[in-house]
């Protein structure tokens, strides 16, 4: 193992340093406006931390509410198919409103009742998982909510919007750019710039500028707390050891950091991201921000300072993904370290190869996957064959399907 | 002369006048590169002291729907960053003589090479920089590139600063800081916010440097008032908007020619 050499040198515990970088990435690139509320999430957030009461409240909705924690499940008959190591999921699949995004949205919404004295959250989303999240601990503590959404993305992920609207929260339509993930995130930046006296933005990603990237890290981590001590109890499912990989999809990344987190001091675990290929690579219509050589570059994009799918002008790509949220330009500051550093690796699944991924799981295990999470089986359908059948996988089963039914229903055929 | 000469000479001259500066924002590029060129001139004429010579971006958070909508028509009609940079220098070469500040997001500048932008600009007969997503505290590189270049490097502040955000901004601003009237986005408002005067009172305290404002700035009166506080007054939108309009240059020039006199003070 190569990894080992490079990663006993490396602090992991040391980033993001206090003006929020990890390396050369992070930072806070935004408006003036703004900065003052950065600083103070970021103190409300320091003290919440070291908050016995605040954490213990957020541990008792995780278990009373959100269903925490989340099953490991070993998948027989998918290993017993492909013929090599042996595959668990992490099922975030199971977590309350379908998604790994409410152990992040939960979080920052106590996080603003109990500490920020705000009344208004405003939020974006991609899929519709962080938007139905936030939606959710909105209902939950009792916050008014907007949620912005590019046009596209809502036309994709029509029973999403609906179940945000029933949950209480208004959805704004987002006309502008390419009407997807990116734009909803300029637009909910552009309501919080107006309106930062009274509101918090409830950004949904390991992304934008510090604190986010590493407060919607610590709340995710939870994932990744849980499976390593899972993996080693027999009695809760797991193989009694830890895995030799992990893997998941990394859009953002906030499911992927809040998994790998945990285990970045575990040498012999390999630490996989999956990247949406979209079409494939040389196609150009992706969202593989490490795979691109000649797009995927050092940039800014909404805050932070990352790898950013863009043109020679320094104008951001347009990406595309069967999956609506992974389809973004750049990504977590986080994932860009850690995969300089040697930590962590990148690979990427097309539209195709996910739907193999999504139909395996579907087939074989009787689990729906969201298409995000899609992406990480895709993978694992090529990776488990390439290992020792004594050797194990653990998979990130970020999201449920059911929101995507109508994607891979006009993907693949189907009628219901 | 230094380009951040050159804008600080204009604001001593109009201080000594006892008058603001008018200082009009437009997206190069729109409606196209020809117009984009005109309207710039015109600007000049009509009584700019200082261009705000806006580079679009694909991703302009900082802007509302007007400047987001001429930015991403710029765009798509094939406007780039050196093609921005040799529009200064034709206008230059035509004799307009007015300040500009090259106003972009920092994702252009850094994919063009901060230092080489910052040197280029400079070349093209840019004089300034202000870039909206960049404060203080991450402009290490950039800041140095354009200080060498000999262009002044303006700041943002807005009404939600903090004592220590204003002192952070006056150290490291030079020729002028960009006061942003309200928390919010660029765009035309029918009314001037009630607190700009001790938001000014406040920043005052703490630098010598001329102060300008921005955002929601629309009218003759409007920017007449703006005038009686600060030693600048920006419009943006109002103009883009006008640009884009059917009247189109005309328009440009009639609503300059207002907000000059208003900068002025009557």
């Amino acid at each position: 193992m190569t990894l080992s050499t490079t990663t006993t040198a490396v602090n992991f515990g040391a980033v993001p340093d206090e003006t929020g970088r990890f390396g050369p990435y992070g930072g806070k690139y935004v408006p003036e406006t703004l900065m003052p509320a950065l600083d103070e999430l970021e103190e409300a957030y320091l003290n919440a931390r070291v908050d016995k009461a605040f954490m213990a409240e957020l541990a008792h909705l995780q278990h009373t509410y959100v269903g925490r924690p989340t099953p490991l499940t070993y998948a027989r008959r998918l290993s017993e198919e492909l013929g090599g190591a042996r595959i668990y999921l992490k099922r975030e699949d199971l977590a309350h409103s379908g998604a790994h995004k409410i152990n992040n949205a939960l979080g920052q919404a106590l996080l603003m009742k109990r500490k920020m004295g705000k009344t208004r959250i405003v939020a974006e989303t991609g899929a519709g998982q962080h938007g139905v999240a936030t939606a959710t601990a909105a209902a939950l503590l009792g916050i008014g909510c907007i949620v912005y959404m590019g046009t596209v993305d809502m036309e994709r992920q029509k029973p999403n919007v609906f179940r945000m609207q029933l949950l209480g929260t208004e959805v704004r339509a987002v006309e502008s750019g390419s009407q997807t993930l990116k734009d909803a995130i300029n637009e909910a930046i552009r309501d919080w710039v107006t309106n930062v006296e009274s509101t918090h933005y409830l950004l949904g990603s390991a992304l934008g500028p510090h604190p986010y990237p590493a407060m919607v890290r610590d709340f995710q981590s939870i994932i990744g707390l849980e499976a390593h001590s899972q993996m080693q109890d027999p009695a809760e499912g797991g193989p009694g050891r830890l895995p030799d990989a992990i893997v998941a999809c990394v859009g953002g990344g906030s499911n992927a950091i809040g998994i790998f987190h945990p285990f970045l001091e575990e040498e012999s675990v390999r630490l996989i991201g999956v990247e949406a290929g979209g079409h494939g690579i040389e196609d150009g219509a992706h969202a593989a921000r490490f795979a691109d050589p000649e797009r995927g570059r050092l940039g800014v994009l909404q805050g932070t300072k990352s790898y950013v799918l863009q043109d020679g002008d320094g104008q951001i790509a347009l990406t595309h993904s069967i999956s609506a949220g992974l389809d973004y330009a750049s990504v977590g500051p986080e994932h860009a370290w850690l995969r300089d550093v040697g930590r962590s690796e990148y690979t990427y699944c097309t539209d195709a190869q996910t739907l193999k991924g999504f139909k395996a799981l579907c087939e074989l295990e009787g689990i729906i996957p969201a298409l995000e999470s899609a992406h990480a089986i895709g993978y694992v359908l090529e990776l488990a064959p390439q290992m020792a059948e004594d050797q194990v996988i653990l998979v990130n089963l970020s999201g449920r399907g059911d929101k995507d039914l109508g994607t891979v229903m006009q993907t693949i055929g189907g009628d219901i | 002369m230094r380009g951040v000469e050159r804008i600080e000479q204009v604001f001593r001259k109009l201080k000594k006048a006892g008058v603001a500066a008018f200082m009009p924002y437009h997206a190069m590029g729109y409606p196209t590169r020809q117009k984009s060129l005109e309207i710039i001139a015109v600007l000049a004429e009509a009584g700019a002291d200082l261009v705000e010579f806006g580079i679009p971006h694909s991703d302009p958070l900082a802007d509302g729907p007007t400047v987001q909508t001429a930015t991403y028509a710029a765009l798509v009609g094939g406007t780039t960053v050196a093609d921005c940079l040799q529009m200064a220098r034709e206008l230059r070469d035509q004799g307009v003589d007015t300040p500009f500040c090259a106003m972009s997001y920092y994702n252009p500048i850094l994919a063009f090479g901060e230092e080489r932008f910052a040197n280029a600009a400079a070349k093209a007969g840019i004089d300034g920089l202000i870039v909206p997503d960049l404060p203080p505290g991450e402009s290490e590189l950039l800041e140095p590139a354009c200080r060498a270049a000999g262009l002044a490097t303006v700041y943002m502040l807005a009404p939600t600063s903090t004592e220590d955000r204003i002192k952070s901004v006056a150290r490291h601003a030079t020729g002028f800081i960009y006061l942003v009237s309200v928390t919010g986005i660029t765009g035309a408002r029918a009314e001037l916010p009630p607190g700009l005067p001790a938001f000014v009172e406040r920043v005052r305290r703490h630098t010598d440097l001329p102060l300008a404002v921005g955002f929601g700035i629309s009218t003759g009166p409007q920017a007449a008032k703006v005038s009686e506080i600060v030693d600048g007054v920006i419009v943006g939108s109002a103009l883009v908007k006008a640009a884009g309009s059917e009247a189109g240059v005309d328009a440009v020039r009639s609503l300059a020619e207002q907000l000059a006199a208003g900068s002025r003070g009557g």
